[in-house]
């Protein structure tokens, strides 16, 4: 029988990657493999081989270039050794095969330098748009509530009643467009999934804490059209039991956490298209 | 050509790091300056096309989303000064490096040996200042003159000279390595000053003895043959000075002690370490028997214990005091990361899991002059916590536990402690993994960093106090990446059982690592011309004892190296053999076929005779403040929660990220708004498994002022209040010692020093009665005794402290406690008796006194409460617990009032209280520091089995939490003492540091 295969790409400052493992084999995944980026580069292992690409949260080449910005190069012009291949195409053919790619902080910086998201007419080596540093200066760590839009296409949100409340931690977060016609896109194909919003869910909040970056539109995470792309700067990965949740001595909670939800559906996705 | 790639926000972008400097120059200089914009600047010194060179800006260098770049034409435009700011020749440029890496995919374009890409910021300030005004925001903000430069340009001559001309900081000079002799044969002055100007750290009584060891017959016979002459290279004379200075060393306690306490009794201390820190351990493991957890402690980087069958723990903490005192943010950075590479050299390696950091630091208020040398100690608070939030947060380790402690004394040096917790699996390849051995034929392999002039002199400078003279070289730069690319090799390295042995590059270099690891197999023979160099030209001896950061120092079997090696290569990580393991007998160092130094393992190691010292104690009445009775302390409490030791520090602890590796169970901040003080931390380091660990912390400087045996005894007591009070288990619990101290050596520039040294050995002593009585080992520890300052004129000694951390077990992570009350109708419970011990507290340091009355602390008493308590933990009836500290009961309550969300109406006459009854007075029983107290709230329902589980010990029931949001406390003679609304309080609470 297929198995249900998940890659978590780590090296050069990825840190989440063992938490993001363990989310994917709760959801569901026969198989969650924390590759090295040597690993990849090197052709040993590729991703073919997987249904489900996770690029995690961490420190890619330290922020020198600024976030992600040194991976995104490398992403684009890294050559296999092996083959004529560049390490992008690929990427592509992954992306062409119908697969599933989530990108969480890092990974979500990463995947929108690089052009994947939001990818407006599938151009997916076009940047659009970028996370740039919070509008408080600096990194933070706090949980933000995020309000869900039940209209997006994205698979990994099905099923979210009115939001998920998940930590963020980052110091360049801000999402930014580089015009009013991305943005526009985004709105009218209800690709921003997650907004920062109150504790109910009810509204959308560009205030700080609750929105802890400045983004415009309160913008926490999107997909691409296709629904199967998608980033956001808070952690999934960080909320899957109830013990991670910083009331849960005080609250009545599922054992579960909320982030689980993405993995889940990541992982009924692909075991129903992709096997 | 060089060329310059300037890369500018686009003009409608916000600029946060312009607008923070801003902030800053007008926060720490007073000086206003209209806006700051920024210009990140690469000099590309590299043999690069037109194309390539546009592809890079266009590409790697520039967010075309918010930036846009320029290539050799100046991108600055409306401002009236113009600063830039790059590194010194040689300092370590991270996104140089990563810059370079980034044209290599994009051009294909191979680096040739001296191209390179240097970074610079350029800051574009606008307002109405002068040339001086900029000079002074230069020097005293932009740049850090002991590793960067800096230019200042008026925007006139700016436009007059188009822009900045490229400026290439490479490291020239002189290529030719140079050994050189020293002469010992010489006066007692000569071999003073020889010491003194090499920054050796060496005394004379040393210094004479390494002269004596030359001059031997039999040594000199060796030494020909090797083609040495009588007197030392300079390799040996710095290979000595590393290995002898205190900070490897810790010659004081090591040395031996004339103890005279204040009735004169004379006691001989032969060590402290051995009598009361390894002695105290020694003592706990023998009662503990068969149920001993420690399995390696103060043989190796860190301490290790058995966390389970499957798994060991291993726990350290360093201090990276004088470092972070010149340049606050590198040296803290170097701190986190240098602290990183002990647990992860410790054993045959491990997995980090934890960071924990605890700063002392003058008040970032201080507004009294400060002798020149010294920085402001806000800058200091500002460096070092964004050094370790870099350091943390780009290591991927979470920073779980800490504290910030504020006392001006810390002016004349803040303390930097910084701890690291590592996982691995108890067996490694069929090998205990808290074992390793080298085998003679091992080769010598160094990995990670390169070598390079950075950190010269940093164990022997950190030997000695904080002077006008301090060296520049001694401060390192850190580059988290670097070491975490390194540490994700060494694992999968470790797992294939590649090396036989690993221990961590740090204080005194190849020197020191390669040093120790000799002494465990008994020689090495190593070649310094084989080591990677950052740039050409430094010297051997330089090679030898550089503390250039992300290195790790291995023995690698030989059948082992080249998988080894391919394994480095893929990985993207330098590995270097440098030589081979022997048993020899001789620290044998070459230069090429050159031998530079030769001397015998047990002289290094053993050739130096104990230090003898002296130790006067003596009790000092300090001024006792009037009883006060009143009507109402609100105020005071109000004025206790604005301290800056009590205060929230949210704004630091959100700027590290407490939850990455994703087991993340107590966090620092909880309840009802998620900013009420945890006590400790509890994680679970396997994601599948609800075995946590709890790590707190105890420290009480202030008490010192009194004496050091009861400051001693509260900081462990507090370490394991914190870790109880949270669910951390009495039955695997392991301490560590970390004492900072002013220097107590007496002398002309310390006429105190016996009585400072006699605060040490009472600190000891208690080190030693309170770890036995509690039954706690000390698996690791670290001292570090020069925290003076000392000009000449003007000498600040930091008050004696000790950093007790507690680090240990809960069995099931979903039974642990956090402090905010929880709901309306819970009973209140005091656990523990009172006492009129306000000696040392905040409650009189408020009022300007120290008192006398310091908290004495009951072993015996509280360690059997603590297992009581953590029954009932264990039983789920606990809803609440908070620990009493730093402000006594009120403040406890205020906290666990104001987290929760509902108030607490309590009655002082309930309180227990142990002492005379005139010293029963409502002051006392709120604000007194009497130590083992917890608060702890129960749900009605669940009263019963708290009160059966508890019999046997002191507790009392005062009060209950109420819906009403306010703190209510009825007074002894039944009127009202305290009532404060808790929206008032928090903000008492949370405004002093919230916009730091």
């Amino acid at each position: 029988m297929a198995l249900a295969k998940a890659i978590i790409i780590t090296g050069n400052g990825t840190n989440c990657e063992t938490e993001a493992a363990h989310a994917c084999r709760l959801g569901g995944f026969d198989e969650a493999y924390i590759a090295h980026i040597s690993d990849v580069l090197s052709g040993e292992v590729r991703l073919d081989d997987f249904q489900f690409l996770n690029l995690t949260g961490g420190f890619l080449d330290g922020d020198d270039l600024g976030s992600a910005k040194a991976q995104a190069n490398r992403f684009k012009y890294a050559r296999m050794p092996s083959s004529s291949e560049h390490f992008i195409e690929q990427l592509l053919r992954f992306i062409a095969d119908g697969k599933l790619i989530l990108g969480v902080c890092n990974g979500f910086q990463l995947m929108v330098k690089m052009g994947l998201l939001p990818a407006p007419g599938g151009n997916y080596l076009q940047q659009v748009a970028t996370l740039t540093f919070n509008d408080c200066g600096r990194f933070q760590d706090r949980w933000v509530y995020l309000k869900n839009d039940p209209a997006s296409p994205a698979v990994f949100t099905k099923g979210i009643d009115k939001g998920i409340y998940l930590p963020i931690r980052h110091g360049e977060g801000k999402f930014c467009v580089d015009s009013t016609e991305v943005l526009d896109h985004i709105e009218a194909l209800n690709l921003a999934v997650f907004k920062y919003s109150d504790s109910g869910y009810e509204r959308s909040v560009m205030e700080f804490p609750e929105n802890p970056n400045g983004s415009v539109n309160a913008i926490a995470g999107i997909c691409d059209e296709s629904g199967r792309l998608m980033g956001l700067m808070p952690h999934p990965e960080a909320f899957i039991h109830r013990t991670n949740h910083p009331r849960w001595t005080r609250e009545e909670l599922p054992e579960e956490g909320d982030g689980l939800i993405l993995f889940k559906n990541a992982a009924e996705y692909v075991k129903k298209n992709l096997l | 050509m060089a060329h310059r790639i300037e890369v500018a926000l686009k003009d409608q972008v916000r600029d946060a790091r312009g607008e923070r400097i801003r902030r800053e120059i007008e926060q720490f200089l007073h000086l206003r300056v209209e806006s700051v914009r920024t210009i990140d600047i690469y000099t590309v010194d590299a043999d690069l096309s037109d194309t390539d060179l546009v592809k890079t800006a266009a590409g790697p260098f520039c967010d075309p989303v918010i930036q846009q770049y320029a290539i050799d034409s100046p991108a600055a435009k409306n401002f009236d000064f113009l600063v830039e700011v790059g590194f010194r020749p040689g300092v370590t440029d991270n996104v140089g490096r990563t810059a370079r890496e980034a044209i290599e995919y994009i051009s294909g374009h191979s680096f040739a040996p001296g191209e390179g890409v240097y970074t610079s910021v350029q800051y574009l300030l606008q307002g109405s200042i002068t040339l001086a005004d900029v000079e002074r925001i230069s020097t005293g903000l932009l740049c850090n003159t002991l590793i960067q430069r800096y230019q200042i340009l008026e925007s006139a001559a700016f436009a007059e000279q188009n822009g900045v001309a490229p400026y290439v900081p490479k490291v020239s000079g002189r290529v030719e390595p140079e050994i050189r002799e020293i002469n010992l044969n010489v006066s007692d002055e000569e071999l003073v000053r020889i010491s003194r100007e090499g920054v050796l750290a060496l005394t004379l009584a040393e210094m004479r003895i390494i002269r004596d060891y030359f001059v031997d017959e039999q040594v000199s016979g060796e030494r020909k043959r090797m083609g040495l002459t009588l007197s030392p290279t300079d390799v040996e004379l710095e290979a000595l000075a590393q290995t002898w200075s205190e900070h490897c060393k810790h010659k004081i306690f090591s040395g031996i002690i004339e103890y005279i306490d204040e009735n004169g009794n004379r006691e001989e201390i032969h060590s402290l370490f051995k009598t009361f820190i390894q002695g105290a351990t020694k003592r706990v493991r023998d009662i503990l028997g068969e149920k001993d957890y420690c399995l390696s402690v103060f043989k190796d980087n860190a301490g290790v214990i058995k966390f389970n069958d499957e798994y060991s723990l291993v726990f350290k903490v360093e201090t990276h005091n004088s470092p972070s005192a010149l340049d606050p943010y590198g040296g803290a950075l170097t701190g986190i990361v240098g602290v990183n590479r002990d647990p992860f050299g410790t054993g045959i390696g491990s997995k980090l899991i934890f960071n924990t950091d605890v700063f002392c630091f003058a008040s970032p208020f201080y507004a009294k002059a400060l002798p020149s040398r010294l920085l402001h100690p806000r800058r200091i608070y500002e460096g070092v916590v964004e050094g370790v939030e870099h350091g943390g947060n780009k290591s991927g380790i979470p920073t779980v536990n800490g504290s910030l402690v504020f006392d001006d004394r810390f002016a004349g040096k803040p303390l930097v402690f910084c701890g690291t917790a590592g996982f691995m699996p108890a067996i490694i390849n069929g090998q205990p993994s808290h074992f390793k051995k080298i085998i003679p034929g091992d080769l010598i392999v160094m990995t990670g960093g390169r070598i390079g002039k950075d950190g010269i002199h940093g164990a022997t400078f950190s030997s000695e106090e904080l002077s006008e003279t301090s060296p520049v070289s001694a401060v390192q730069i850190g580059d988290p990446i670097t070491q975490k690319r390194m540490t994700d090799f060494l694992l999968r390295a470790r797992d294939r059982g590649l090396y036989n042995f690993i221990t961590d590059n740090g204080a005194g270099g190849l020197s020191s690592s390669i040093g120790e690891m000799s002494g465990e197999c008994g020689g090495c023979r190593l070649d310094l011309a084989r080591a990677p160099l950052k740039y050409p030209g430094l010297d051997p001896w330089e090679i030898l004892v550089s503390e250039a950061q992300e290195r790790m120092s291995l023995a690698v079997p030989p059948e082992k190296l080249d998988e080894f090696l391919a394994l480095a290569v893929h990985m993207g990580v330098e590995a270097s053999v440098l030589g081979e393991f022997t048993d020899s007998g001789y620290f044998h160092i070459q230069y090429g076929e050159r031998t530079v130094a030769y001397l015998p393992v047990s002289f290094l190691h053993e050739g130096l005779p104990p230090m003898r010292m002296r130790g006067v104690w003596e009790t000092r009445r300090h001024p006792e403040p009037e009883a006060i009775v009143k009507d109402d302390y609100t105020g005071d409490l109000k004025t206790l929660l604005s301290s800056l030791n009590i205060c929230s520090k949210e704004s630091v602890v959100r700027r590290y990220d407490h939850e990455v590796q994703g087991g993340s169970v107590v966090k620092p901040f909880t309840g009802l708004d998620n900013d009420g003080p945890s006590d400790a931390a509890v994680i679970r380091p396997i994601l599948d498994s609800f075995e946590g660990v709890v790590v707190g912390h105890g420290i009480c400087p202030r008490y010192s002022d009194i004496d050091t045996y009861h400051m001693m005894a509260n900081a462990i007591d507090e370490g394991l209040r914190n870790y109880v009070a949270v669910g951390g288990s009495l039955d695997l619990v392991a301490g560590l010692d970390n004492f900072c101290w002013c220097d107590p050596i007496q002398s002309e520039k310390t006429p105190d020093g016996e009585y400072k040294m006699a605060q040490l050995v009472r600190a000891n002593k208690a080190l030693y009665d309170y770890c036995v009585a509690f039954g706690v080992p000390l698996v690791s520890g670290k001292d570090s005794m020069k925290n003076d300052f000392y000009d000449g004129s003007t000498k600040i000694s930091i008050p004696p402290t000790v950093l007790f951390s507690v680090i240990g077990k809960i069995e099931d992570a979903r039974t642990a406690v956090t402090m905010d009350a929880k709901r309306p109708g819970d009973v209140v419970y005091l656990l523990g008796k009172t006492a009129f011990e306000l000696g040392g507290s905040e409650y009189y340091a408020a009022k300007g006194f120290i008192g006398n009355r310091v908290p004495r602390v009951n072993a015996e008493k509280s360690l059997k409460r603590y297992r009581a308590y953590h029954e009932a933990l264990k039983r789920g009836v606990v809803a609440s617990c908070h620990d009493l500290s730093d402000g006594g009961l009120a403040v406890a309550m205020a906290e666990t009032a104001f987290a929760g969300g509902f108030g607490l109406s309590v009655d002082l006459g309930r309180v227990l209280f142990t002492g005379v009854p005139c010293d029963r007075r409502d002051e006392v029983l709120l604000f007194s520091e009497t130590a083992s107290r917890h608060l702890v709230t129960v749900r009605p329902e669940n009263r019963e089995i708290f009160e059966d589980l508890m019999s046997g010990n002191c507790f009392s029931i005062i009060g209950m939490v109420v819906e009403d949001k306010t703190l209510t406390v009825t007074g002894l003679n039944g009127s009202i003492v305290l009532n404060g609304e808790l929206a008032d309080l928090k903000e008492a609470w949370q405004s002093p540091l919230r916009e730091m």
